[in-house]
């Protein structure tokens, strides 16, 4: 019966009877949510410019926070290291569409989505045969102080990552919608080869677009390397950045935002609340689940398009 | 033409059918039969609704309003893969191939309707299980000799040049022996010659198997020698129904169509 | 002209849709069949046996199963891992409830059993494809791995939460536990992968087989030919499962002797995924390949550096081996996407035509 109870309406009677304490678990999962929702975001990026399910984003995240702190370990002051990172994703890049996207131009989308998980493993490996594979702390001057607001205790560094967070999706918006090149990026998402023949240049459109998703992934990288340290779990746990795209669709950016928040409250509630009653640790698989009982009842997210098939 | 072919009583009934997609209307209250044994045309510009006519007949989309009647069985929503069962099989506009499996293997799924034997057998490929391969190799192997395509049966037909994939795909549809037999723009994109090839399988077809057949196609010269009856559409609407000669002399066809076209 | 296919006429069907049409070929897997039979378990070491011909059998096996499901009925999973400990835990369950059934009997329910949670993760497949279902089959796989880790009914409520397999016997001898020597274990792994693998072989090259494969290729084309979507797909993935529930029994009871979680987990999820990509997608023999391959490039890395007089931290080898396989699969995804299975044919046509070049 004490059970029953725990699985089912307990957790909200709880909820009910210490708001405070629902808030600051909601918060919480909200600022892990906003993590998400950024891997999340490079996803969606590379997802609309060149149909490519980017498997690797969440290991571009590692990479860019393990490069930036190995450059800081070697003494480059903050500046710097920041503005080499952002050159070492360019090439990066670059690399990428020379070596694996240019050869496999028009190829079947899964055959790309398989490649992107062997870039995932190259890119693991290399990451750390560089930079070693210990957990590095990472610092680049976020100030980190509590704020009581209303009872409820914010961190302001949460603050700063909600704002970022924000910013860089109002950039990115305008950017897609209001520039040439973002309207160029759309059509390469739309059809590579029409998107030629109209002489969109598919390969520049391609290494801006990787670029942007590893700058994308370098913020997601600082944020999330300097509150927990940059360690090779950071690609582990960026895997939750996929349920948050089933959840929001794989070409909408504000279902990228959305999804991720949804996630990362819902995921933190849970585990709070139901999880106790099963034993905890159900945040490893809520994000999943939740996106398999999606894809059963509403298979194309929340903001997705629908598809018609036609023969 | 018609010599000892004999055409029967009313196998299709397309009643009243409409159809759209959100907003767009791509049929619009169409009727027309097709009788066992013949050889129907469907005809009209791009856009008038013949391919969504085709997919309506077998299922794959669902009309808003009307009815079809096959083979004395009304119907009006169905899911696609009972269209087979039913013995209705089709090839399509692009073509629409296994592309990893040989000729061979893909003239063989068009007879896994009648194949039967369980899943256990088939894992232990004894008695019953090879008996029944054996025995539709045969069969797809006669289908194969008619075809002409002996030479690539065990070559993956996304390999193969386009015009031997359009025959393929005609050999996978009548792998099914269906009734009726639904051809989308059978000749689109082939030579002269290859056209030729394909009229006559097509003609073999319906007078060995006494196949019923609705096509579609936009050469007007094949339709007019090849088919009995015509089917005209016109942005989603019937604009007119009979015998070539009389869709021919028919002043609206001639008008919204017909009329730009020179033999 | 050794190898040759000319001057062979087949006179029947039956002759021409034997297992293998040429009789070369015929004797060569005969061979190898004896040789691994016969020969291996008496001059193959412990070291061979138990690092590198064990674990090459339980991932062929895995990589069977996934092949299936992914490389012939086009269904990607991730959730192989997931699939193998249900194969592994349930295995255990029934091995240490029922004492006195058959190993073998036990292994092959736990494999039915690992099939029921396949259809049951599998069902998403009927509304989706691509990418969505291999997040989908994440869910499979964090979610099981999760329930063998936190109840306690399934690993015995042992305080380590470690699944040890108990001795048991077959035909007098002992195969499973501490004492079943790695011969033993070997031979019965073979004998499970021969025998599944010619099963395996059977069903693509019948009608189960050709539902699958045109599924695959096309799927609304399969459908109005007459295949049934949801039983084709959900098929698909009771079988894989049914491999790779078998390949985790044999993972626990053959070749590790006692596991966690650890040893399901989604890092070797995507080893199989590997294997299956570099062996050849929609190849029965690329499995085996790509498990030979994947099984032997961390022993490779192991030995060969103290071969030249160097060595090699161990953390640094891992990330060596991950940059390897990583760059090889982006590599034959673009040079050859069927993989070692494509080489080895390509291999055969010229030795087939040999000495000519044409």
């Amino acid at each position: 019966m004490e059970m029953l109870r725990a699985l089912t309406y307990g957790p909200l009677v709880e909820m009910w009877e210490y708001p405070i304490f629902l808030a600051e678990v909601a918060l919480n999962g909200l600022l892990t949510g906003v993590m998400y929702s950024l891997v999340a975001l490079g996803f969606v990026l590379i997802f609309k410019a060149s149909g490519v399910f980017n498997f690797a984003q969440g290991v571009m995240v590692l990479f860019s926070a393990l490069s930036l702190v190995g450059l800081m370990e070697h003494g480059v002051p903050v500046w710097a290291a920041l503005v080499l990172t952002v050159v070492i994703m360019v090439v990066l890049a670059m690399v990428i569409e020379r070596v694996m996207l240019r050869p496999l131009v028009n190829q079947d989308p899964i055959i790309l989505f398989m490649s992107t998980i062997g870039l995932t493993f190259f890119l693991e490996g290399f990451g750390e045969t560089i930079w070693g594979s210990n957990v590095k702390r990472l610092d680049v001057g976020i100030p980190d102080a509590p704020l009581d607001i209303g009872g409820v205790l914010v961190s302001t560094f949460d603050l700063w990552a909600a704002a970022i967070g924000a910013t860089m999706v109002v950039v990115l918006a305008i950017f897609f919608q209001k520039t040439p090149i973002g309207r160029a990026l759309r059509a390469v998402a739309d059809d590579h080869q029409a998107a030629l023949s109209v002489g969109i240049p598919l390969r520049t459109i391609w290494v801006v677009v990787w670029s942007v998703a590893g700058m994308v992934a370098l913020v997601a990288g600082i944020m999330w390397g300097s509150k927990s340290g940059v360690q090779f779990s950071l690609s582990l746990i960026a895997l939750k950045a996929l349920p948050v795209l089933i959840l929001g669709g794989f070409t909408s950016v504000p279902g990228a935002i959305i999804g991720g928040l949804i996630i990362g409250v819902g995921e933190k509630v849970a585990e709070v609340y139901w999880g106790p009653a099963v034993g905890g640790a159900i945040e490893n698989w809520f994000a999943y689940v939740l996106a398999l009982l999606f894809l059963l009842f509403r298979p194309q997210g929340l903001f997705g398009e629908r598809i018609i098939e036609r023969v | 033409m018609a010599g000892e072919r004999r055409i029967g009583e009313v196998i299709l009934a397309v009643d009243q059918i409409s159809l759209s997609f959100g907003g767009v209307r791509a049929l619009e209250n169409v009727s027309f039969d097709v009788r066992r044994g013949e050889i129907r045309a469907i005809i009209g510009p791009n856009g008038a609704g013949k391919s969504s006519m085709l997919n309506v007949i077998n299922g794959f989309y669902h009309p808003q309003e009307g009815r079809i009647t096959f083979k004395g069985q009304t119907r009006t929503q169905m899911r696609t893969h009972e269209a087979a069962e039913q013995g209705i099989a089709r090839t399509f506009q692009n073509i629409a191939l296994f592309k990893g499996m040989s000729t061979l293997d893909n003239l063989m799924t068009g007879r896994n309707l009648k194949m039967k034997v369980n899943f256990l057998l088939q894992a232990l490929h004894v008695g019953p299980a090879r008996r029944e391969e054996i025995a539709h190799r045969e069969f797809v192997e006669r289908i194969i000799d008619f075809l002409e395509i002996q030479a690539v049966r065990k070559v993956p037909v996304g390999r193969l040049p386009y015009g031997l994939q359009k025959r393929v795909e005609l050999g996978r549809a009548l792998a099914a022996e269906p009734d009726l037999l639904l051809l989308d723009e059978p000749m689109a994109g082939m030579n002269s010659e290859e056209k030729e090839d394909m009229c006559r399988f097509i003609l073999d077809v319906n007078e060995e198997f006494g196949t019923t057949i609705v096509l579609i196609e936009h050469d007007m010269g094949v339709v007019m020698d090849i088919s009995d009856r015509v089917v005209v559409l016109d942005y989603g609407r019937l604009l007119a129904d009979g015998s070539p000669d009389e869709v021919r002399r028919d002043q609206a066809v001639i008008d919204a169509y017909l009329g730009a076209v020179h033999d | 002209m050794l190898y040759r296919e000319a001057g062979l006429f087949k006179t029947t069907y039956t002759a021409d849709q034997a297992l293998f049409p040429i009789p070369l070929d015929r004797y060569f897997v005969l061979a190898v069949l004896a040789v691994a039979f016969l020969v291996v378990p008496l001059v193959a070491n412990e070291y061979w046996l138990q690092a590198v011909l064990i674990p090459f059998l339980v991932f062929s096996m895995a990589a069977l199963g996934l092949n299936l499901l992914t490389g012939y009925a086009g269904q990607i999973s991730l959730g192989t891992g997931g699939f193998m400990a249900v194969g592994a835990y349930m295995t255990y369950k029934i091995a240490t409830g029922f004492p006195d059934l058959p190993i073998v009997v036990a292994f092959l329910l736990s494999g039915l059993c690992a099939a029921a949670v396949g259809v049951l993760f599998g069902i998403p497949s009927l509304r989706i494809k691509g990418f969505y279902l291999a997040v989908a089959t994440l869910a499979a796989q964090f979610f099981l791995s999760w329930m063998f880790n936190k109840v306690p009914w399934f690993y015995n409520y042992s305080p380590s939460g470690t699944v040890t397999a108990p001795p048991r016997t077959l035909l007098g001898i002992t195969v499973t536990g501490p004492e079943a020597s790695a011969e033993v274990r070997y031979l019965l792994a073979l004998t499970l992968v021969a025998v599944l693998a010619l099963a395996a072989k059977n069903l693509v090259r019948g009608r189960v087989g050709r539902g699958w494969m045109a599924i695959r290729d096309m799927d609304i084309a399969a459908e109005i030919i007459g295949f049934r979507p949801y039983r084709t797909k959900l098929l698909a993935f009771a079988v894989s499962s049914f491999y790779c529930g078998v390949a985790g029994a044999m993972s626990l009871f053959l070749w590790l002797g006692s596991a966690e979680t650890e040893a399901f987990s989604i890092n070797v999820s995507f080893q199989v995924l590997f294997m299956v990509i570099i062996g050849g997608l929609g190849s029965i023999l690329g499995s085996f390949l790509g498990a030979a391959f994947i099984t032997l490039v961390p022993v490779f890395l192991t030995n060969a550096p103290q071969l030249v007089g160097l060595s090699m931290p161990v953390d640094l080898q891992k990330h060596i081996e991950l940059m390897i396989f990583g760059g090889l699969i982006v590599f034959f995804l673009i040079v050859e996407p069927h993989g070692l299975a494509r080489l080895w044919q390509i291999a055969k046509e010229k030795l087939r035509r040999w000495p000519f070049p044409y």
